[in-house]
C-alpha cells in the first residue's frame, strides 16, 4: 500500500493507504476526525470541506495522496484550545445552525471567505459564496448572519488567533 | 471507487513516460472533474498519474497581444490573477464562476479543458478567444482542439503545458445555471477582436462547446446587443434535457449573447471613465 | 421573564458540541470488528426476479454473508407495514401489499433492494454486490399517479385491483353539490403537488450490534422516532422483543418526517448481524437516499369553489389522487386523508365541502410524510383557489380572504376539525403592513421599467399540528395513540434529568424544554440535561414529527413538574416544619406563606433523598416524577405569508425579492429557535414552488437521481426573510402552545405560486415553477418578449 504524510491540525500524520481512500475518509475512518462529514455523492454539499495548505477544499473530492506534504484543518483544529474560534461563537450567537451536521463545512468555508474577501461582507456576498455548502434546516437566513458577525470578530479577535489566522 | 495504481510524477518527461507505458493510464491534476467520476462509479482508469507535484505548471506570463497560463494554475489562480484581471478581466470573471470556492481551489485550467465537459465554461473562453492549446508534442488551435463531448485533439501520451489567450478588445461570458448541479446549462462568451468578433457557446451544444458564425457576422458589422435582434440559433444539434428543451436553450443562447455583448460594451465604457 | 425563562432567546445548549465537530451521527458510530453492508437494488422499475446467483460474490475478498430475499423469507421476518388503517367509501379496508425487506420474486421500483453484501469494508462490499447476478423478467411500469387506475395500466400487487389502495372520501356530497349549484361564480382549478426528495442533509444510515450472550440486539439509527421503531422492528417484524431491542437514535442530521419510517434497510442491518455475528453498518449515499428515501406529496388534484355574489365562500369540492409509490409506507395512508382532507377549510368558514381521495400505487419510491405531511398540500389547493376567485371576480386578494375569514371560536369545520383559537384578520394586517402591500403597484411600475414583472402572493395558510389526541386519532384509524410521555428525575444536588419521548434532531429541545424547566423549577439552565433518544433510558415515546414536541412533548414535562413541585412541597413542609398547604414556591425556594423561612429548591431535593426529616410512613424518599400527557385537541397554528417576486421575462427566471411572515404559534418559548424553524420551513417551501421536482421517466427510472439533477435551495437563491408573530394562546394544552415546525413548508408554495402568476398574468403554470416552465408559461399568453 501507498505511503502518505501530511499535517492534520498541527499533528504529523503518516499512514498506509488504500489509494483509493478520498482526504474524508482518512480524517474520518483513520484519524476519527468525524466533525468533517460526508452528504452527497457528488461534490456538492459542503460537509466535508477542510482546510489544505490555508485554502478551502472538499475533502471529499480530494486523493489522500493527492494531500502528500499538505497541512489540513479540520473543524477540530479551528479552536484555539478552549477558546472557540469567532466564526463558531458567531454561529451559535445567530443560531447559524439546527442538526449541526452540515455546520463544520459551512464554519470551514466561512473562515477561508473572510480571508480571501475581508472582514466587511456583505448579504449578497456571502450568499454567492455559499454556493458549495448546501443547508436544509436554517433556510440559510442565520448562517448568512452568523458569518457576517463572524467575519467582523475575526478582525477584532485577539492576536494570537490572528497569528494563528 | 474502483481500485486503481497510483503514480506521483515528478516531471512532465515521467508522466508522459508513465502515460505511454501503463495500461489504461488517466492524468489527474485538480480531480475536481475526474474524482466525482470515479466515486461514482463512471471513470475507472487502472492507472493515475498525478501531477499535481511537479512544478512551473501553474505559471501566468503576460505578453504583448495574449496571456499564457500554465495548466496547473486553479481557477482561483486565474480568477485573483492581477495580470489576468487586468489584461483579460473577461477570462478572470468566468475562472470566478467555475463551481464554487473550494472547487476553484482545486480545479485546473488544462484539467478543465482536456476533460471537455460540455457543460464546462473554459472551452468557450478558448473558442472565442482564439486560444492556442500547448502540449507537450505541440500547439493546437482552439479551433481544432475541441473534436466532441468529452472528446480533444490530445493524442494518449500527450500532455496539456499552458493555454495562451489573445488578448481581445472587448469580451464577456454570460452563464445560464443549471438550477441543480449549477453548471453551465447556457453559457456564452463573446469576444471582440481587431479583425474578427467570436462568439462560443457552452453548455448547450450536444456535441460540446460550438461558434456562431451568423451571431459573429452581425456583431462584426457593429458590436452591440442590437445588431443580434431578430437573429436565433436553430434548436437542432443542442442538447434537450429535464431542466432546458432544446428550444429553450436555442432561446437562452440569444439572450445571453445580447446580454453578454452588452456587458463587453459596458465594462470598456467603464475603463474609458477611468 | 428571567434570561433563560420561557420566552428569552437562549442561545443553544447543544451547540458547543456541534461548531466544534463534536456531534455524534450515526456514521461516527465504528463498533469493534464491524462489517459493512451495500444493497444490490433493481435497476428495473418492474420486474420478476427469476434468478439471483450469489457465489461470485460470496467468493469476493473480504465478503462474510451474501443474503437474499428467500433468505429472509426462510428466517421468517414479517414484512414492513403502514401503521394507519383507511377504509374506503364503500367501507372497505385499504389493500396493504407484503412488502419484504428484500425482495421475493418481483421488484416494484428502481431501487427496490433485492440482495445484500455483508463485507470487511464499504469497498469491498460495494465490489461483491456488482457480482450479484440478478436475471430479471421485466414488466411495463406506471409512474403516473393519473394513469394508474386505468384497465391499461400495469397492475402492480395482486391485492390492489385498478392499483387502488382506497378511495377515501370526507364531508358532505350532496351539500356541497347544492351548494356549487347555487353559486354565482365557480372557481375551477386543476393542480399538481410536485414529488419531492427530503433530502436531509445527514444520509440514513444504521449501526445494528447482536450480543449473542444475552440474545440482544442494539441499533443505531437516524431515527425521529426511536420508541415506534422499536415497537415495529419488535411486534411486526420479529426482530427480536422489544426488551431484547435498544434503539438509539444518536444526532440526527435533519430528517423532515423521512426519518420517521421504519425502512428495509434498517430491518436488513439487524438481521444480518445475527445471521454474521459481527456489528453491521450501512450509511446510505446521496444517489441511493434519492432512490430509498420515501418521497412526498405527488398529487394530482382537481377542485371546484363556489363563492356567491359578495364573494362568501358557499362550497368547495376536492377530487385528488394520492401516488403512494410501490408500497405503503409507515403512515403513508394517513397523509393524503386525515392530514390532508381535514384541511380543506382553511381559514374560511365554508359552510360544505367534499373531498375524494383515491390512492394508488405506480412502481416509484414509497411516498410518506414530508415536511407538513398533507397540509402543504391542502394549503396549496385552497389559497391557490382564493387568488384565482379573487382575480377572477375581480376583488384584491386580501379582501377576499376577509370577508371569509372564521371570526368565531370555536368553530366546527365541516371536515372534522373544530378550530379552538385564533385571530387571522390580525396576523393578515400585520403581514400586508411589513410587506408594504399598499404600495404594490408602485414596485410593480418600477419593475416594469426595469424590464422586469413583478407580482405578489398571499397564502393564510393553517395547520393541524400537536399531533395528536390519541382517542380521536384511533377512531380514524391510526394504530398508536399519539400521547407523549415524560420524567423528571431531580439528584439529590438539585441538578436535573428531564427524559423525554421527543426527539430532537435540530430543533433544539435540548434547550427550549430546559427553559421550561429552569423557569418552572427556578434553576439554572446549565443544572438541567434533556435525554432523549435512547429506548433504554426513555421509557416510551411517540417521537418528533407533526410539530408537536412542543405542544405535546413539553405538555408532558410540565405535568412531570407540577408532580415533582407538588411531592417536593411535601418535603419542604417537613424541613419547614410547616403546614403542607402552607408551602408556596417561588423562584425556585420554598417558603412558608407570611413568614421568613425559606428552603432552596437544591436543600429540598437534598432532603428528599436523605429523607431524615420525615418517616416513610408518611411519605416515600426521592423525588423523580413521570407523566403521560394527551392532548385533547389537535393545535391550530396559522398565519399570512407574503411573497413578492420579479420574473425576467426573457429568462423565466423567477428572483425572490421579498418574504414576510405573522404566524401564530400561541406561547413562544424561545423566540430565536421558533424564527429559525420558520426559515428553514419556509425555503423547503421555496425549494417545492421553484426548483425541487422527483421525476421519473415513463419506464420507471428516475431521472433525478442525484443533486445534480434535483436542485435544492442554495442561499443565492433566497431573499432575507421577514418574520414576525401574533399570539392567540392555545387553550387546549396547558403551556398554551400551538407548533412551529412545518408552518412554513405549508404556507410558502402557494405564496410563491400566487406571486409568479401575478407577474406573469396567467395561471397556467405548474409547480416547481423552474426558469423553463414560467418561460414556456409566458410563451403561451403571448406576452414574452420576442426570442
Amino acid at each position: 500500500m501507498p505511503t502518505v504524510s501530511l499535517t492534520v491540525n498541527g499533528n504529523p500524520v503518516h499512514a498506509d493507504i488504500d489509494p483509493r481512500t478520498l482526504l474524508v475518509q482518512l480524517l474520518r475512518e483513520n484519524l476519527r476526525l468525524t466533525g468533517t462529514r460526508v452528504g452527497c455523492d457528488t461534490s456538492q454539499c459542503g460537509s466535508c470541506v477542510v482546510h489544505m495548505d490555508g485554502k478551502a477544499v472538499k475533502s471529499c473530492t480530494v486523493l489522500t495522496l493527492q494531500a502528500e506534504g499538505t497541512a489540513i484543518t479540520t473543524i477540530e483544529g479551528l479552536a484555539l484550545g478552549e477558546t472557540l474560534h469567532p466564526m463558531q461563537q458567531a454561529f451559535r450567537d445567530n443560531h447559524g445552525l439546527q442538526c449541526g451536521f452540515c455546520t463544520s463545512g459551512m464554519i470551514m468555508t466561512a473562515v477561508d471567505m473572510v480571508r480571501r474577501k475581508g472582514h466587511a461582507l456583505d448579504d449578497h456576498t456571502i450568499r454567492r459564496e455559499l454556493e458549495g455548502n448546501l443547508c436544509r434546516c436554517t433556510g440559510y437566513h442565520n448562517i448568512v448572519k452568523s458569518i457576517a458577525a463572524g467575519a467582523r470578530a475575526m478582525e477584532s479577535a485577539d492576536p494570537l488567533r490572528r497569528a494563528a489566522e | 471507487m474502483y481500485n486503481f495504481i497510483y503514480h506521483r510524477a515528478a516531471g512532465l518527461r515521467q508522466a508522459q513516460h508513465m502515460l505511454g507505458e501503463f495500461d489504461d493510464a488517466k492524468l489527474i491534476a485538480g480531480g475536481q472533474s475526474l474524482l466525482p467520476m470515479m466515486k461514482l462509479r463512471l471513470a475507472a482508469p487502472a492507472n493515475l498519474v498525478d501531477l499535481g507535484k511537479i512544478a512551473g505548471l501553474s505559471d501566468i506570463e503576460p505578453d504583448v497581444r495574449s496571456i499564457s497560463i500554465g495548466a496547473m494554475a486553479t481557477h482561483f489562480e486565474v480568477h485573483n490573477s492581477a495580470v489576468v484581471q487586468e489584461a483579460l478581466p473577461a477570462l478572470a470573471e468566468l475562472a470566478g464562476m467555475i463551481g464554487e470556492p473550494a472547487v476553484r481551489h482545486r480545479g485546473t485550467l488544462g484539467g478543465s479543458i482536456a476533460h471537455n465537459d460540455p457543460t464546462a465554461d473554459y472551452p468557450a473562453a478558448c473558442l472565442a478567444l482564439g486560444a492556442t492549446i500547448i502540449t507537450t508534442e505541440r500547439r493546437i488551435p482552439a479551433d481544432a482542439f475541441f473534436t466532441g463531448l468529452f472528446e480533444t485533439a490530445l493524442m494518449p501520451d500527450e500532455i496539456i503545458t499552458a493555454v495562451s489567450f489573445p488578448l481581445a478588445e472587448k469580451a464577456a461570458y454570460q452563464k445560464f445555471r443549471n438550477p441543480a448541479s449549477r453548471y453551465a446549462m447556457v453559457g456564452v462568451f463573446v469576444a471582440k477582436h481587431a479583425s474578427d468578433v467570436r462568439v462560443a457557446i457552452t453548455g448547450a451544444g450536444a456535441s460540446g462547446v460550438f461558434r456562431v458564425p451568423a451571431f459573429e457576422e452581425a456583431l462584426q458589422g457593429r458590436f452591440s446587443p442590437e445588431a443580434l435582434e431578430g437573429l436565433t440559433v436553430s434548436a437542432d444539434g443542442l442538447t434537450g434535457d429535464l431542466h432546458a428543451s432544446a428550444p429553450y436553450r436555442a432561446h437562452l443562447i440569444g439572450v445571453l449573447a445580447r446580454r453578454a455583448v452588452a456587458a463587453a460594451n459596458e465594462r470598456n465604457d467603464r475603463s474609458d471613465e477611468l | 421573564m428571567s434570561a433563560t425563562g420561557v420566552g428569552a432567546s437562549v442561545r443553544r445548549m447543544e451547540d458547543f458540541r456541534f461548531i466544534t465537530g463534536r456531534g455524534r451521527y450515526t456514521d461516527d458510530i465504528a463498533r469493534p470488528g464491524q462489517a459493512c453492508a451495500a444493497f444490490v437494488r433493481s435497476p428495473h422499475a418492474h420486474a420478476t426476479i427469476d434468478r439471483i446467483e450469489t457465489g461470485a460474490a460470496a467468493a469476493m475478498p473480504g465478503v462474510c454473508a451474501v443474503l437474499t430475499g428467500a433468505d429472509l423469507a426462510a428466517d421468517k421476518l414479517g414484512p414492513l407495514i403502514c401503521g394507519w388503517m383507511i377504509h374506503s367509501k364503500d367501507g372497505s379496508p385499504m389493500k396493504m401489499a407484503a412488502h419484504p425487506a428484500l425482495a421475493l420474486g418481483r421488484v416494484y421500483h428502481a431501487g427496490d433492494p433485492v440482495a445484500v453484501v455483508i463485507a470487511d469494508s464499504y469497498a469491498q462490499a460495494h465490489e461483491a454486490a456488482e457480482k450479484v447476478e440478478v436475471t430479471y423478467g421485466e414488466l411495463p411500469a406506471v409512474v403516473d399517479p393519473a394513469e394508474a387506475q386505468s384497465t391499461n395500466a400495469p397492475q402492480l400487487h395482486e391485492v390492489a385491483p385498478r392499483n387502488t389502495i382506497f378511495e377515501w372520501h370526507l364531508g358532505d356530497a350532496q351539500a356541497t353539490d347544492a351548494a356549487l349549484k347555487s353559486a354565482k361564480h365557480v372557481t375551477r382549478l386543476e393542480l399538481r403537488n410536485n414529488r419531492l426528495a427530503p433530502n436531509a442533509i445527514e444520509p440514513r444510515a444504521a449501526v445494528a450490534e447482536f450480543d449473542a450472550g444475552n440474545d440482544a440486539f442494539t441499533l443505531w439509527y437516524t431515527t425521529q422516532n426511536p420508541h415506534l421503531a422499536r415497537l415495529v422492528l419488535s411486534a411486526f417484524i420479529g426482530i427480536a422483543p422489544e426488551h431484547k431491542l435498544r434503539v438509539i437514535a444518536p444526532d440526527v442530521g435533519g430528517a423532515f418526517g423521512s426519518k420517521i419510517f421504519i425502512y428495509p434497510e434498517e430491518v436488513v442491518c439487524l438481521w444480518a448481524a445475527r445471521k454474521t455475528g459481527r456489528p453491521v453498518k450501512w450509511v446510505a449515499e446521496r444517489s441511493e437516499a434519492f432512490l430509498s428515501d420515501a418521497h412526498g406529496r405527488d398529487h394530482v388534484t382537481r377542485a371546484e369553489m363556489g363563492l356567491d355574489a359578495n364573494g362568501k365562500i358557499v362550497g368547495l369540492r376536492v377530487k385528488t389522487i394520492a401516488n403512494l409509490g410501490a408500497y405503503m409506507s409507515t403512515f403513508s395512508s394517513s397523509v393524503p386523508t386525515y392530514l390532508y382532507g381535514t384541511l380543506l377549510s382553511g381559514q374560511y368558514d365554508i359552510p360544505a365541502i367534499y373531498c375524494e381521495v383515491d390512492a394508488v400505487y405506480t412502481n416509484t419510491a414509497p411516498v410518506d410524510a414530508y415536511r407538513g405531511a398533507g397540509r402543504p398540500e391542502a394549503t396549496y389547493v385552497v389559497e391557490r383557489l382564493m387568488e384565482v376567485s379573487a382575480r377572477e371576480m375581480g376583488l384584491d386578494p386580501a379582501e377576499l380572504r376577509r370577508r371569509n375569514f372564521i371570526k368565531t371560536f370555536p368553530h366546527q369545520t365541516p371536515v372534522i376539525m373544530a378550530y379552538d383559537c385564533g385571530d387571522y384578520p390580525a396576523s393578515l394586517e400585520r403581514a400586508l403592513e411589513l410587506a408594504g402591500y399598499n404600495s404594490l403597484n408602485e414596485r410593480k411600475q418600477e419593475a416594469a421599467r426595469r424590464g422586469r414583472l413583478r407580482g405578489l402572493g398571499l397564502s393564510t395558510y393553517i395547520e393541524a399540528c400537536g399531533i395528536a389526541p390519541s382517542q380521536a386519532v384511533g377512531s380514524l384509524g391510526a394504530g398508536v395513540g399519539l400521547w407523549e410521555s415524560a420524567e423528571v428525575r431531580v439528584n439529590p444536588t438539585g441538578t436535573v434529568e428531564v427524559l423525554t419521548g421527543s426527539h430532537s434532531h435540530g430543533q433544539g429541545h435540548e434547550t427550549t424544554f430546559a427553559q421550561l424547566v429552569s423557569e418552572r423549577l427556578g434553576i439554572p439552565i446549565e443544572s438541567i440535561a434533556i435525554v432523549h433518544g435512547d429506548t433504554d433510558k426513555v421509557q416510551f415515546g411517540m417521537g418528533t414529527y407533526g410539530s408537536r414536541s412542543a405542544a405535546v412533548g413539553m405538555s408532558a414535562i410540565a405535568k412531570a413538574l407540577d408532580k415533582v413541585e407538588a411531592k417536593a412541597k411535601k418535603v419542604a413542609a417537613h424541613m419547614l416544619e410547616a403546614a403542607e398547604a402552607d408551602i408556596v414556591f417561588e423562584d425556585g425556594r420554598f417558603t412558608v406563606a407570611g413568614t421568613d423561612k425559606s428552603a432552596a429548591f437544591g436543600e429540598v431535593a437534598l432532603n428528599a433523598y436523605i429523607a431524615h426529616k420525615f418517616s416513610g410512613a408518611h411519605l416515600e424518599p426521592g423525588l423523580k416524577e413521570g407523566s403521560f400527557y394527551d392532548p385533547t385537541n389537535f393545535t391550530f397554528p396559522a398565519g399570512c405569508h407574503v411573497c413578492e417576486v420579479e420574473v425576467d421575462p426573457e429568462t423565466g427566471e423567477t428572483d425572490i425579492v421579498g418574504w414576510t411572515a405573522v404566524d401564530d404559534f400561541g406561547v413562544i418559548i424561545n423566540p430565536m429557535i421558533v424564527e429559525g424553524q420558520v426559515h428553514g420551513g419556509i425555503v423547503q417551501g421555496i425549494g417545492q414552488a421553484l426548483m425541487e421536482h422527483v421525476v421519473y421517466d415513463a419506464q420507471g427510472q428516475l431521472v433525478t437521481g442525484s443533486l445534480t439533477d434535483y436542485a435544492l435551495p442554495r442561499a443565492e437563491d433566497l431573499p432575507p426573510l421577514i418574520v414576525d408573530t401574533t399570539v392567540t394562546p392555545c387553550p387546549s394544552n396547558p403551556l398554551g402552545i400551538k407548533g412551529c415546525g412545518e408552518a412554513g413548508a405549508i404556507a410558502a408554495p402557494a405564496a410563491v405560486m400566487n406571486a409568479i402568476t401575478d407577474a406573469i398574468g396567467t395561471e397556467d403554470l405548474a409547480m416547481p415553477a423552474t426558469p423553463q416552465a414560467v418561460w414556456a408559461a409566458l410563451a403561451r399568453t403571448g406576452r414574452r418578449e420576442a426570442a
